[in-house]
C-alpha cells in the first residue's frame, strides 16, 4: 500500500491522470443535474411569497415577491389545519423517536459487534431479514387495533411507538462499532474490572459518536416524513405536520400560496439540519454504502 | 451486497472462567460471570421486545385477521381463504397491482440509469465537489409530502409550469391525472426527483472502491471511455447496484404518499377510475374507508408476496449484469 503511493508520488504524467478531469460533458451534466434538483425547492419558496394572482401568471414568477407575511398569517389563521399543532407535534415525536433508536441502537450495536453470546448470529441475521418487511403496510391492521384496544388512537404516543423498531439502526451501528473500536480497548477496559455496561459508557459511546451523529440525522429526516401511519392514527385536530399539510390541500388546495408557504415551512427544519451537517450525512451515507 | 456478519475474531477464547480465580480485576467472581453472560442479552432486548410487539405481533395478526371476515368491533367469522380467493378474483385490486408494478418500472429503471449517469460525472476531478454532492442530495431532505404539493402543483392543467412549457413546443395542455399514463409519468417523476441523488451518491462511494490502476492499465490499452465504463465500472458496482435496486423495490412496491397526495382527497381512490391506485392504497381503502379489516389483511400478505417476488426477480436479473464478461 505505501510502496505503491510512493511510487505513484513523484510520477504523475499529466496524460495519465487526466482522464479523471471533468470534461465539458461532465459539467453540463452535474449543472443540469444541480438546477432540476433544486428548482422544485426554489419554486416552493418563490410561490411561498407571492399572490394566488401572481402564481398562475404566465409565464410563472421566478423571483420572491413580498407577501410572506400574510401568507404565513393566513396559515395560521387557517384553524382547520392545525398546522402550528402539527409542527410541534412532528418535532415532538421525532426527537423521541430519534433518541431512542439511537439508544437502543448503540445498545444492541455494541453488543453484536464486541461481546460474544449465543445466538448473536441468528439474532443479527433476524433482524437484516426484517429489514425486508414492509412493516407500516403489512401491520396496518393490527397495528390499529392494537391502539383502539390500548385507547391510544389520537394520541402521539401511538405514532411513536411502532417507529422504535429499526432494524437498520441496529445494523448500522453494528457496523460502525466493529470498525470504529478496537478489540483490544474493550479488553484492557474488561481486564481493569469495568462491567459491560461500564464499557458501555465509557469506551463505547464516545467512540461511537460520529456515526451516531449520522444515523440521528437519517432517523430525524425518516419519522419527519413519516405520512401514512400518522394519517391513519391521528385525528385531524391533533396531526403531525404532513397530515396537516394532506388537510390544507384537501380543504383549501386552490388556496396554492398558502399552501406553499405550509409546505415550505415543514421542510425549513430539514433544511437547517441539512444545511448545518450537510457534510457529515454525504460521509455518513457513503460509508455506510461501501460497508453494507 | 457482501454482509458483514461476523462477530470480532476470537481474540478472547470464549466465555472466560473467571469464577474460580480472583482474576477478574477484584469484582466478586459469580457477577462478573454473570454480567459476561447476561449482559449481552439484556443490551439487545429492548430492540427484540418492540420488535416483537410491532413487528412480529402485527405480522401474525395479519394472518390470523385475514382469514376472517374481520370487523373492528364487529363481527369475525372464521372464513378460512375466502378473503384471498375474492382478491385474486377482484378486479380493482389487479388495477392497483398493475399500476404498482407500472409506476415501479416507469420511476427506477431510469431512476439507476440516470443515478449511475450522475455518480460517474460526480467521480470526475472537479472544483467543488462537496457542494454537488450535497446538491444531488437535497431533494432527499424534502418531505414526501412537500414533494407531491410541488410536483402536483407543477403538473397542473391550467396554470402548470410543465403544460407551459410544453406549449412551447405547440402541445396541448395535458390533464395529468386523467389518464393512465399520464399520472404514472408524473408520480414516477416524483419518485425520481426525490431519490436519484441519493442512489448516485451511493453508487459513487462504491465506485471510488474500484482501483483506479484498473482504468489507467486499460486506456493504456487503448479501451475507449465508454468501455471502460461497461467493462470495469458496471461489473465492480454489481452488488451495490443490487442493493440500490433492493432498496427501490420494496419502496416502489409500497408506494403510498406520492399518488394519495397527487389526488388531493385522500380517499385513497388513485384518480376517478382508480387509474394511479396502489395497493398500498388499496389495503387502507379496504380497512378504513370500508372497514373490512380481513380483505385489508389478505391484501397485505398478497402485497407482501409480492415484494418477495420482486425482489428474487430483480436479484438473480441484476446479478447477470456485466456477469458475462
Amino acid at each position: 500500500m505505501t510502496a505503491i503511493q510512493t511510487r505513484r508520488r513523484p510520477a504523475q504524467p499529466e496524460a495519465r491522470n487526466r482522464i479523471w478531469d471533468a470534461g465539458p460533458l461532465t459539467k453540463v451534466v452535474l449543472a443540469l443535474a444541480l438546477v432540476l434538483s433544486a428548482f422544485p425547492i426554489y419554486y416552493m419558496f418563490i410561490m411561498a411569497t407571492r399572490t394566488n394572482e401572481e402564481a398562475i401568471d404566465v409565464p410563472p414568477p421566478m423571483l420572491p415577491g413580498g407577501h410572506l407575511g400574510e401568507n404565513v398569517e393566513r396559515l395560521l389563521a387557517t384553524e382547520d389545519a392545525y398546522f402550528l399543532t402539527g409542527l410541534v407535534n412532528s418535532a415532538i415525536v421525532s426527537v423521541v423517536v430519534t433518541l431512542s433508536v439511537v439508544l437502543i441502537s448503540t445498545l444492541a450495536g455494541f453488543a453484536f459487534a464486541k461481546l460474544r453470546f449465543r445466538g448473536s448470529k441468528i439474532l443479527l441475521g433476524l433482524i437484516l431479514v426484517t429489514m425486508m418487511v414492509p412493516l407500516q403496510q403489512m401491520g396496518v391492521v393490527p397495528l390499529y387495533e392494537l391502539m383502539v384496544t390500548l385507547g391510544w388512537t389520537g394520541q402521539l404516543k401511538a405514532v411513536i411507538l411502532p417507529f422504535l423498531v429499526n432494524g437498520f439502526g441496529v445494523f448500522m451501528m453494528t457496523q460502525y462499532a466493529t470498525q470504529a473500536v478496537p478489540d483490544e480497548l474493550v479488553e484492557a477496559a474488561r481486564v481493569d474490572g469495568a462491567s459491560t455496561m461500564r464499557i458501555y459508557a465509557n469506551v463505547i459511546l464516545p467512540a461511537l459518536r460520529p456515526g451516531m451523529a449520522v444515523l440521528a440525522l437519517l432517523v430525524f429526516m425518516q419519522t419527519w416524513n413519516e405520512f401514512m401511519w400518522p394519517l391513519i392514527v391521528l385525528n385531524p385536530d391533533n396531526p403531525v405536520v404532513q397530515t396537516s399539510i394532506a388537510a390544507l390541500n384537501q380543504a383549501h388546495g386552490t388556496d396554492y400560496v398558502m399552501l406553499f408557504t405550509g409546505t415550505a415551512a415543514s421542510v425549513l427544519p430539514l433544511f437547517i439540519v441539512f444545511v448545518a451537517f450537510g457534510r457529515q450525512i454525504v460521509g455518513g451515507l457513503m460509508e455506510g454504502a461501501v460497508k453494507a | 451486497m457482501t454482509l458483514h456478519v461476523e462477530t470480532p475474531a476470537p481474540a478472547r477464547p470464549g466465555p472466560r472462567r473467571p469464577s474460580g480465580h480472583r482474576g477478574s480485576g477484584g469484582r466478586g467472581g459469580g457477577l462478573a460471570r454473570f454480567d459476561l453472560r447476561a449482559t449481552p442479552y439484556f443490551l439487545v432486548s429492548p430492540y427484540f421486545l418492540l420488535f416483537a410487539v410491532f413487528g412480529v405481533f402485527p405480522l401474525g395478526y395479519t394472518l390470523w385477521v385475514s382469514l376472517h371476515d374481520w370487523e373492528l368491533a364487529g363481527d369475525k367469522t372464521f372464513i378460512g381463504i375466502d378473503n384471498y380467493v375474492s382478491l385474486i378474483t377482484d378486479e380493482a385490486f389487479w388495477n392497483a397491482v398493475i399500476n404498482t408494478l407500472g409506476m415501479f418500472v416507469m420511476s427506477t429503471v431510469p431512476q439507476l440509469v440516470l443515478a449511475l449517469i450522475l455518480a460517474n460525472a460526480l467521480n470526475k476531478r472537479i472544483r467543488g465537489r462537496l457542494f454537488f454532492r450535497l446538491g444531488v442530495l437535497l431533494p432527499l431532505i424534502t418531505s414526501v409530502v412537500a414533494v407531491a404539493v410541488v410536483f402536483t402543483q407543477l403538473y397542473g392543467r391550467d396554470y402548470g409550469m410543465i403544460n407551459w412549457f410544453l406549449g412551447l413546443f405547440g402541445v396541448d395542455a395535458i390533464n395529468w391525472q386523467n389518464e393512465k399514463w399520464s399520472s404514472w409519468i408524473a408520480i414516477s417523476t416524483m419518485i425520481d426527483w426525490r431519490w436519484t441523488g441519493y442512489n448516485a451518491i451511493i453508487l459513487l462511494a462504491a465506485m471510488q472502491t474500484i482501483p483506479k490502476d484498473l482504468y489507467e492499465a486499460a486506456a493504456i490499452d487503448g479501451a475507449t471511455a465508454r468501455r471502460q465504463f461497461w467493462q470495469i465500472t458496471i461489473p465492480m458496482l454489481r452488488p451495490t447496484i443490487i442493493f440500490t435496486v433492493f432498496i427501490s423495490t420494496i419502496g416502489g412496491l409500497t408506494l403510498f404518499t406520492e399518488p394519495v397526495m397527487f389526488d388531493g382527497n385522500p380517499t385513497m381512490a388513485g384518480g376517478a377510475t382508480g387509474q394511479y391506485q396502489t395497493v398500498a392504497m388499496f389495503i387502507v381503502k379496504e380497512a378504513f374507508r370500508d372497514f373490512d379489516f380481513g380483505y385489508a389483511a389478505a391484501a397485505a400478505w398478497l402485497l407482501f408476496a409480492l415484494i418477495l417476488i420482486g425482489t428474487l426477480i430483480n436479484y438473480s436479473f441484476t446479478r447477470r449484469i456485466g456477469g458475462s464478461k
